[in-house]
């Protein structure tokens, strides 16, 4: 029944990535961005935190773990929170693995699902975008054309999270070259694979420390059993839903993290002899932010639980994230704009989370609850 | 557990005031718009014997708060109380925003009594909600001149008159709605917030329960207004106006009053913002309806700088909504719970007040020479939508609430 309190599982999962996010990512954010790299040591410490491979069934060497995409949303807040770059780097094993959990054969669960149970972070990852403008999930240009019960591959990826050092993906292609969510098939993808590229390190606008490639398929063959889900293949329109719903989640946890710290700094700024604060100006506008953050919030709470139903969640997830990627580039940007001067050098972080803020308008399957 | 499975007993009453907002309100949407300061009888009528039918259901006693110790059960209480009140509110708001206000109904005025007043009280002022032969009405009487917003500026007094205990009230009230049709039209109750002593500010404000027909309360002017024109809105003129001791809503003593009498919007907030929701989803669902009867349609899913300009805003225009209905909901959900919500409630009604306008706004807009004809209902919509961020206080003064517990800086700090 109706219910906004998170049971106590959840509440321990939040906590858990709570503080994770506080003494993990935070205090090495702003190192990790200026370097352009992850902390070291950093993905093995969070992959001993469990979040992936807890999803993965007993018999293959996981905890086996309810899933459910209401507890992604509560963790992936938390993680961004503390860092987006660190918080999609350390779940971009999920782009493999739960995929394979969700539509893999019996055969493909036996040989893939063991590889996200171990004890370091498995180099598993997804390459879902393309590097052109308009980009849409159900008209995809990668082609898988199948030729004597192999699949050949042709077609450009991009923002590939940890692609430089990924053993294994699953790319995503448009079978025979058709339009629409049913026509995409999710193959597995081997680094070592003829005719597949892998491009140097992308520099964006955001996101730095996370280590994203283009990827160029030329001819890269594959056989059948590569194909996501065999004959069956996958609900890749479903794939869709779980990932906004896990961007959404992520924008909340960016925007709040900028919000409170806009929040803060208000309260200590004196100017005319007392806090900004104390002005409307500055409190109203932190105040519809937190609002929106308020709203964008029960959005992605119930795009998320709609899935766990096993509802049709496509329709909320995608005003979900239509709706939030626009909050938060607001919310980060008043956050700069409450600071002012001090809001555009590098010493505080608040321009860091608006150059992170303004990706997700262009983000898609870059994560996944 | 999060889970966002509407109760069956929210949807039950959602369909039924569904069904009864489209079978007996939308027909005299138009009627009741272009024909202000007259009664709707039929639809009074109608929604009298449905409400002493019982029909009313929980929204008879009113909504639910938090119970002090020791307290009573209160026998009307259901669970999910004001998430069902907040569904019923939608769907007739949906049907008229205006007839909805103007139904006899406790209104704000009950609603004030049920949440603060004692059993014995609730007793004596909310049976009639129930019984009476003939329509009954509430009003909340709080606005003045020179007090809209900064409450805590009231000039109404309400002195004791030892000799006989019985309070005495002087002062002029404005924009109460249903004002005239509890103070006068019906033996109803008006909720009057009067100060026991001007000098002591917030401190010194009381409510105090006026039953319709007291001598000394006099009717001075009725409205003519932007929107919601089936409700009427009223200046009341007290004069020596004299009530029971007991008439007084809380503790009698000068030191706790403004407290308790603010508690009350937080259990009415999110009703304004139910109804809110009822008319912008209207609003949204005739624009749909124009825009695909014209062929357009609606790619959810595409590409978002795919969309068309018109498409983009009533996607946008639906996730405004829902963002305002989870918000409201949750400030609901709240009361339900027995959880302090002050700030939930000044969310959901500053959010929501403002987005409602937004949508309503962009309906007429997309539907062009059809949203501004009154041929549609789309323009009075607009004019209806407004209200709502305006009344149980403005959009700015719910901000204001909000930015001040955010922050932790109290009404001195932050002006």
């Amino acid at each position: 029944m109706f219910n906004l309190e998170p049971s106590e599982e959840q509440k321990m999962l939040q906590d858990m990535t709570r503080s994770f996010a506080s003494e993990q990512m935070r205090t090495v954010a702003h190192e990790c961005d200026e370097a352009c790299m992850l902390a070291s040591g950093f993905l093995d410490r969070a992959w001993a935190l469990g979040l992936v491979s807890a999803a993965v069934p007993a018999e293959y060497g996981g905890t086996g773990f309810e899933r459910s995409a209401v507890a992604g949303a509560l963790a992936a807040e938390e993680l961004s929170w503390g860092d987006l770059s660190l918080a999609l780097a350390m779940l971009s094993p999920a782009l493999f693995t739960i995929p394979v959990l969700k539509w893999g054969t019996p055969e493909q669960k036996k040989a893939l699902l063991p590889l996200a149970c171990g004890d370091s972070h498995p180099h598993l990852t997804a390459a879902v975008m393309e590097p052109f403008m308009l980009f849409d999930p159900a008209g995809m240009r990668t082609a898988a054309v199948r030729a004597n019960g192999s699949y050949v591959l042709n077609g450009r990826k991009c923002l590939v999270p940890l692609g430089g050092t990924a053993e294994k993906f699953i790319v995503y292609a448009a079978r025979d070259g058709q339009k629409g969510y049913e026509n995409v098939l999710g193959l597995v993808v081997d680094r070592a694979q003829p005719g597949l590229t892998i491009g140097g390190r992308e520099r964006n606008m955001g996101i730095s420390a996370l280590d994203t490639v283009e990827l160029e398929l030329e001819d890269v063959t594959v056989g059948g059993d590569a194909v996501l889900g065999g004959e069956e293949g996958m609900d890749f329109k479903a794939l869709v839903s779980a990932s906004r719903v896990a961007l959404c989640a992520l924008a909340v946890g960016t925007a709040r993290a900028a919000n409170e710290y806009a929040r803060q700094y208000a309260l200590e700024r004196n100017a005319f002899g007392e806090p900004i604060a104390h002005r409307q100006a500055i409190s109203f506008m932190l105040a519809e932010d937190y609002m929106e953050i308020e709203g964008s919030r029960l959005l992605t709470w119930e795009s998320a639980w709609r899935i766990d139903a096993g509802l049709d969640a496509f329709k909320e997830a995608y005003l979900a994230k239509l709706y939030i990627d626009q909050v938060v580039v607001k919310v980060t940007d008043d956050a700069v704009q409450t600071l002012g001067g001090h809001g555009y050098i590098r010493e505080h972080p608040v321009e860091r989370w608006l150059r992170n803020g303004r990706g997700f308008c262009c983000f898609e399957g870059l994560s996944i609850v | 557990m999060i889970s966002f499975e509407i109760p069956s007993g929210v949807e039950n009453v959602s369909q039924m005031f569904r069904n009864l907002a489209m079978e007996y309100m939308r027909k005299w949407a138009r009627w009741a718009d272009d024909h202000e300061h007259e009664r709707c009888t039929e639809w009074v009528d109608f929604m009298w014997v449905f409400a002493k039918n019982g029909m009313m259901g929980p929204m008879a006693s009113g909504m639910s708060r938090k119970k002090k110790e020791g307290e009573q059960k209160d026998k009307h209480r259901v669970k999910y109380q004001n998430l069902v009140m907040a569904a019923a509110v939608e769907q007739m708001s949906w049907g008229d925003a205006g007839l909805y206000l103007s139904m006899p109904f406790m209104g704000l005025g009950g609603a004030a009594i049920a949440a603060v007043g004692t059993d014995e009280q609730k007793q004596r002022f909310l049976t009639r909600f129930s019984t009476s032969e003939t329509p009954v009405w509430g009003a909340m009487a709080i606005t003045e001149p020179g007090a809209g917003s900064d409450s805590a500026a009231i000039r109404a007094t309400a002195e004791l008159d030892e000799a006989t205990n019985e309070w005495v009230i002087n002062g002029e009230k404005i924009f109460v709605t249903q004002g005239k049709s509890a103070a006068e039209d019906s033996n109803g109750v008006v909720v009057v917030w009067a100060t026991r002593d001007r000098s002591a500010g917030r401190a010194g404000m009381k409510s105090f329960v006026v039953e319709g027909g007291t001598p000394g309360m006099t009717v001075t002017k009725v409205e003519h207004k932007l929107g919601i024109r089936a409700s009427d809105t009223a200046s009341i003129v007290f004069e020596d106006c004299r009530i029971p001791f007991d008439h007084v809503l809380g503790d009698p003593e000068v030191k706790t009053g403004f407290k308790g009498a603010m508690a009350t919007f937080d259990a009415t907030r999110p009703m304004v913002a139910a109804s809110a929701i009822g008319i912008g989803q209207a609003s949204l669902e005739r624009a749909k309806e124009l825009y695909e009867e014209n062929g357009g349609e609606l790619r959810y899913g595409a590409n978002p700088n795919t969309l068309g300009a018109a498409e983009r805003d009533l996607m946008l225009m639906e996730a405004q909504i829902k963002v305002s209905r989870l918000l409201t909901w949750k400030a609901a959900w709240m009361a339900d719970a027995g959880v302090h919500n002050n700030l939930e409630a000044s969310v959901a009604k500053a959010k929501t007040g403002k987005a409602v306008t937004w949508v309503s706004n962009k309906a007429v807009e997309i539907a062009g020479p059809l949203g501004y004809s009154k041929n549609e209902l789309l323009e009075k919509w607009l004019r209806d939508a407004k209200i709502n961020d305006i009344f149980e206080g403005t959009g700015q003064i719910n901000t204001l609430v909000v930015a001040r517990q955010i922050f932790g800086l109290s009404s001195k700090e932050l002006r």
